[in-house]
C-alpha cells in the first residue's frame, strides 16, 4: 500500500496505462512542457520525461481541436486521455463532445467506437464565475457519454484505468479541492484526501457506487467534494443520535441506482448534496428516480442541497455562501425529522 | 499514385454512378418513398471522384451533410447507401444514420458528420492515429466553403499543420453556404489562401475538371503519405441542384445556373474521353446501362429489406 493524493493517483494511473498499452497517449494544454505545470493541477507532471513529447502531447489553446483530435484518434485506433485546464472550457468543445463523441457509435449502427477519456477539473475555488462550475449534470444528460466523479485516490486511479480501457467516450470530473493540499499548484482550502492505494494493479468498475458510511436513519448522496461535506455532517448528526448513510455513486453514468434505492428503502429519508446549480440538476434526477421507484419507503420529503441558481461568485464570503457546506447539509437532514 | 496513368474511364463510371444515384434518390424522395431530407451532390461529382481515385480502402475519409458522392467514390456499396436512405435495417448505418451520416468503416469512410466543420479537427486526430500506429494511411476531409468560417476549421488546420499530419483537406467551394453567397462571408477570393496562415500549401483547382482535381489531389495525398504534412485544396465548383430538398434556388440567377450547367463535369469528361480516344459513344452508353442496372439493384435491395424494429432505437448507444 502506498499513500497518495488524488493528483498522484491519477498520474500513476496514466503512467501504468501508458506503459501497458502503446496506443494510450495524453493531449492537452501545458501538460508536458519542460519547466511547465504538468497540466493545470500537476496530474501529468514529469510524464513527458518518461514517455516523451509524442505521447504527452502539448496542444495549442484549442479546445475544439483537442476534443476533435482525441475523437478522431480514438476512432482510428488510439486511446487518448485528453484534458482541459478547467471544466468550464468544456463548453468550448461542446459540439465535439455532445454531437460527435457521444453520437458516433450510435450513428454508425455500432460499427465505430470512440475510446477516449476527457478529464476536467470542477468546483468553485476563488476564481470567479468562469473557472468554477460543476458541469457533471450537463453531460449525464447526453446519451453516449460515460461520466465519472471519483472522490478518493483509490477510486481516481482505478476509475481512470477503467476509463482508458472502455471503448466509449468517458468524461472524468475531478474536484480542484480534492487533488491534494500539498504541491506547487495546491488550492487554498483544499482537503487532503490522502488515500491508500494498493501497489498491485486494480481497476474500479464503471457503474458501481460505494457506501462511505453506514447508517439507518437518513441517506445522503453526494459526489466529489460533497461526499466529504456529507461525511462531516454525518459526524455532527451522530451527536444528535441521527445515523446517516453516505453514498458516493462514483459513476454518474451509468448510475448504480440500486445502491441508492436500497439505502433509501432502509432509511426512509433522502438528501442529495451537490455543488452544481439547483435547477435541472443532477440532484433533481436522483430525487426523481427515488420518487418513482421508492416512494412508498419514504418517510419524509426528498431534500436537495445545491448551489443557488447564480453563477459562482468571486468574493470568498459569497463563494462560501454559494457552495453547499456541512451546515446546510445538517440543516437539511434535521428538517426531515 | 499520381504518376500512374489517369484512370479516366473508371472516374467517368464513378461520376455517372453518383449522378444517377442522386437523380434516383431525388425521384424516390419526390414520390415519398424515402423519408427525411436530401442534400444532393449533383454538379460536384468530379471532386469526390478525382480525390478518391487515389485512395486505398484503408485510407480514411471524413465527410459532411452532403455525403452520398463521397461514399460512392470511396467504395461504400450503393445498395447499402440506398437502404440507409430507405431507413432499412440493411443500411450502411443500420438505419441509425440516414442521408447525412452514411459511411462504412470497412472501406475507410466514417459516418459522415453533419455539423459544419466538425469533421476538420477529427480528421487531424485520424491522421495522428494513422501515423502513430506506424501506417502510411492518409485521411481526406471534405467540407464546403461554409465550413471554412467555423472555428473548428482554424483549430483543426492549425493542429494538422504543426504536427505535419497526413491529412488532405478538400474544400468544395460551391459558392453558396446554403443560400449565403461566398462574397458575403469571405473578404478574400480563395479559401485556399488561408492555408498560408497555417504554414501548409494551399491549392486552387477547377473542381469541375476531374483531371485537374485528380492531379492536384494526387500530389497532396503523396505528400501526406510521405509524412510531409497536410494540404488545403480548394475545388471551385457548383451544386446544380438546391441546397436541400425544399430549396427553390431563388437566391441564384438563371444566368449563373446556365453558365455553370455548361461546365457540368460529366459531359465535359465524356468529351475528353472521346477526344482522347478512350471511349466511343457506344462505350459511354454501355457504362450508362451498367450504372442504371446497379442503381435498379440498389433500389430493389433497399425496398425488399426489412425495416428496423422500433426498439432497435435503444441499441448502439455504447
Amino acid at each position: 500500500m502506498a499513500k497518495m493524493s488524488i493528483a498522484e493517483a491519477l498520474r500513476q494511473a496514466i503512467r501504468e496505462e501508458m506503459a501497458r498499452d502503446p496506443r494510450v497517449f495524453c493531449l492537452g494544454e501545458d501538460i508536458g512542457i519542460k519547466g511547465g505545470f504538468g497540466g493545470a493541477f500537476t496530474v501529468t507532471l514529469g510524464l513527458s520525461d518518461e514517455f516523451g513529447h509524442e505521447r504527452i502531447l502539448d496542444t495549442p489553446i484549442s479546445e475544439i481541436g483537442i476534443a476533435g483530435v482525441a475523437i478522431g484518434a480514438a476512432m482510428a485506433g488510439l486511446r487518448p486521455i485528453a484534458d482541459v485546464q478547467y471544466g468550464d472550457f468544456l463548453f468550448c468543445m461542446m459540439d465535439q463532445l455532445a454531437n460527435q463523441a457521444a453520437k458516433m457509435t450510435y450513428m454508425s449502427g455500432g460499427t465505430v467506437k470512440v475510446p477516449m477519456v476527457m478529464r476536467a477539473p470542477v468546483g468553485a475555488t476563488g476564481r470567479g464565475a468562469q473557472h468554477a462550475q460543476s458541469l457533471e449534470a450537463f453531460f449525464t444528460h447526453i446519451p453516449g457519454l460515460k461520466v465519472l466523479a471519483p472522490s478518493t485516490a483509490y477510486d481516481a486511479k482505478g476509475l481512470l484505468k477503467s476509463a482508458v480501457r472502455d471503448d466509449n467516450p468517458v468524461l472524468i470530473f475531478e474536484h480542484k479541492l480534492l487533488y491534494g493540499s500539498k504541491g506547487p499548484r495546491s488550492e487554498r482550502g483544499a482537503l487532503s484526501p490522502i488515500g491508500e492505494v494498493p501497489d498491485e494493479e486494480y481497476l474500479v468498475p464503471i457503474g458501481k457506487g460505494v457506501i462511505r458510511r453506514e447508517g439507518t436513519d437518513v441517506t445522503i448522496v453526494g459526489k466529489l467534494l460533497t461526499v466529504y461535506r456529507a461525511l462531516a455532517a454525518a459526524e455532527e448528526l451522530a451527536q444528535d443520535g441521527i445515523e446517516t448513510e453516505v453514498i458516493d455513486p462514483r459513476t454518474l453514468v451509468p448510475l448504480d441506482k440500486e445502491l441508492i434505492l436500497e439505502s433509501v428503502r432502509k432509511t426512509g429519508r433522502l438528501v442529495i448534496v451537490e455543488e452544481d446549480n439547483l435547477t435541472g440538476g443532477w440532484a433533481a434526477d436522483i430525487a426523481a428516480i427515488v420518487a418513482e421507484e421508492a416512494f412508498f419507503w419514504l418517510d419524509a420529503p426528498i431534500k436537495r442541497v445545491s448551489a443557488p441558481d447564480t453563477p459562482a461568485p468571486f468574493a470568498p464570503v459569497m463563494e462560501q455562501f454559494y457552495v453547499p457546506g456541512e451546515e446546510r447539509v445538517v440543516e437539511a437532514v434535521k428538517s426531515l425529522f | 499514385m499520381s504518376n500512374s496513368k489517369t484512370p479516366l474511364l473508371d472516374m467517368y463510371r464513378t461520376m455517372l454512378t453518383i449522378r444517377r444515384f442522386e437523380e434516383r434518390c431525388n425521384y424516390l424522395f419526390m414520390q415519398g418513398r424515402i423519408p427525411s431530407t436530401l442534400h444532393l451532390y449533383i454538379g460536384q461529382e468530379a471532386v469526390a471522384t478525382g480525390v478518391c481515385a487515389h485512395l486505398r480502402p484503408d485510407d480514411y475519409l471524413l465527410s459532411t451533410h452532403r455525403p452520398h458522392g463521397h461514399a460512392i467514390a470511396k467504395g461504400v456499396a450503393p445498395r447499402a447507401i440506398m437502404a440507409e436512405l430507405f431507413a432499412k435495417s440493411t443500411g450502411c448505418c443500420k438505419a441509425k444514420g440516414g442521408s447525412m451520416h452514411v459511411g462504412d468503416v470497412n472501406v475507410g469512410m466514417f459516418p459522415a458528420i453533419a455539423i459544419v466543420g466538425a469533421n476538420i479537427p477529427i480528421a487531424a486526430g485520424v491522421g495522428l492515429a494513422a501515423r502513430r500506429l506506424g501506417t502510411d494511411r492518409v485521411a481526406v476531409c471534405f467540407f464546403g466553403d461554409g465550413a471554412a468560417n467555423e472555428g473548428a476549421f482554424h483549430e483543426g488546420l492549425n493542429m494538422a499543420a504543426i504536427w505535419d499530419l497526413p491529412v488532405v483537406y478538400v474544400c468544395e467551394n460551391n459558392l453558396y453556404a446554403a443560400s449565403t453567397p461566398f462574397p458575403l462571408a469571405f473578404k478574400i477570393e480563395n479559401v485556399a489562401d488561408r492555408a498560408a496562415a497555417y504554414g501548409m500549401p494551399g491549392v486552387v483547382v477547377d473542381g469541375n475538371d476531374v483531371e485537374a482535381v485528380y492531379q492536384v489531389a494526387g500530389e497532396a495525398i503523396d505528400r501526406a503519405r510521405q509524412g510531409e504534412g497536410p494540404t488545403l485544396i480548394e475545388c471551385k465548383t457548383y451544386r446544380l441542384c438546391g441546397h436541400s430538398r425544399s430549396d427553390p434556388r431563388t437566391y441564384r440567377s438563371q444566368e449563373e445556373e446556365t453558365a455553370w450547367a455548361a461546365k457540368d463535369p460529366i459531359p465535359r469528361l465524356a468529351e475528353r474521353l472521346k477526344e482522347k480516344g478512350l471511349a466511343t459513344d457506344e462505350t459511354l452508353t454501355a457504362i450508362e446501362q451498367e450504372v442504371t442496372a446497379l442503381i435498379d439493384e440498389a433500389v430493389a435491395f433497399a425496398e425488399e429489406s426489412p425495416p428496423p424494429e422500433p426498439t432497435d432505437a435503444l441499441k448502439h448507444v455504447f
